[in-house]
């Protein structure tokens, strides 16, 4: 038996880690196309029908997530329009930077290398600051936010939490994380989101809502891009947002019963998973070692799943009220 | 797929951008019923209430 086109075990497949991406997604405003496109190559797709698919999938589920943080009241619009207008001038100016070392060869290996080195700092920069607050003085990423509330270069501007930050230094944000998204080629969501919450002290759900929805307006552009080449399989894309949309709920709706500490402690981990994992992936690539490559598609997907768990069971364990479990003692950062 | 590889580029890029955001609206109303319907009771199960 065959739904558009496909077996019912596929179809199946697509909705279970469609299911597993949007918990993801709606907990930390990031995860889609760095999950779906490597998955969709895995199953032999084209590479421009995966990278289109997966931005039409991201845009689809970002829409949802958007809609779920909205009825939390954990979008600050203000916010959404000033990093999308900044974003947006940042990212030509990166593909600029791009074209100039594609000209001189040294493209893949520069972009790779701040890749990694990326991921990997601000997942053990997040990571240390998690483990500082479980170390109980609870206020170690204040000080960076503290010292850029302070500075105050007009106009300044009024966002959701009671923040208070010059605007100009909201957009000067804003074009770097854009320049970074267009250098490197990727949404931007792992850095916006830890770049409003440390940089500018914006709270985590507000900094993950506000972080969705300008996904959802680079997605729709994304997708629009690749879909004028018919680059997008809409099947795909349908069953994995018939599970992503429920899954979008389950991790949005956690973000109101697991605590800001151990949010940061399940980012900085599938940061640093997603750091390995394209280390690897490149070596695997350049050396023709299948082993790293496998390795890298293990670490992808095997850190969604142990996270988008460890959140349900957060989550669960919240709901319980049960700190001292075995299970619940394992979700805390 | 859908017959909308039967209209130009531009018009085919929004119509799937289109399709996939009804989509996300169906599914975003659809499970929020269900939500609705079903959400406490599922909470209270989990909640070992």
């Amino acid at each position: 038996m065959e739904i558009l086109g496909m077996s019912v075990l596929l179809v199946g497949v697509f909705v279970g880690f469609g299911l597993l991406i949007g918990t993801l997604f709606g907990f930390f405003g990031m995860g889609g196309s760095f999950l779906v496109t490597p998955a969709l190559l895995v199953l032999g797709y084209p590479s421009t029908v995966a990278v289109g698919s997966g931005l039409a999938f991201v845009f689809g589920t970002s829409v949802i997530g958007a809609l779920r943080h909205r009825d939390h009241g954990q979008v600050d619009y203000k916010l959404a329009v000033i990093m999308t207008a900044a974003m947006t001038i940042g990212i030509e100016a990166g593909k600029s930077v791009v074209f100039f070392l594609d000209a001189t060869g040294q493209a893949d290996l520069v972009i790779n290398v701040a890749y990694v080195g990326l991921l990997a700092a601000v997942g053990l920069f997040t990571l240390r600051d998690a483990w500082t607050d479980d170390g109980g003085d609870g206020d170690a990423g204040v000080p960076l936010a503290d010292r850029v509330q302070s500075i105050h270069i007009p106009p300044m501007v009024s966002f959701r939490g009671g923040v208070r930050v010059s605007g100009a230094i909201v957009f000067a944000v804003g074009l770097v994380i854009g320049v970074l998204s267009g250098f490197l080629g990727v949404g931007g969501g792992f850095l916006l989101m830890p770049a409003m919450m440390y940089g500018l002290g914006v709270p985590a759900a507000i900094a993950v809502g506000t972080d969705i929805l300008q996904i959802t307006i680079s997605g729709a552009f994304g997708a629009f891009t690749y879909a004028e080449s018919g680059s997008v399989a809409l099947p795909v894309v349908g069953f994995l947002l018939l599970g992503s949309a429920l899954g979008a709920r389950i991790g949005a709706g956690a973000t109101n019963l697991v605590d800001e500490d151990e949010i940061k402690g399940y980012f900085a981990a599938m940061l640093l998973a997603g750091s390995v994992a394209v280390a690897s992936n490149k070596l695997g690539t350049v050396y023709g070692i299948d082993a790293l490559n496998a390795l890298s598609t293990a670490l992808i997907f095997g850190a969604a799943f142990l996270v988008s768990a460890a959140i349900v069971l957060a989550a669960v364990c919240r709901l319980r009220d049960d700190r001292t479990g075995r299970w619940c003692r394992l979700t805390t950062s | 797929m859908f017959g909308l590889e039967t209209l130009s580029g531009p018009a085919q890029a929004a119509a799937t951008v289109g399709v996939v955001f009804l989509q996300a609206l169906a599914l975003y109303v659809g499970y929020g019923a269900l939500t609705r319907y079903a959400g406490p009771t599922v909470l209270d199960a989990l909640g070992g209430e």
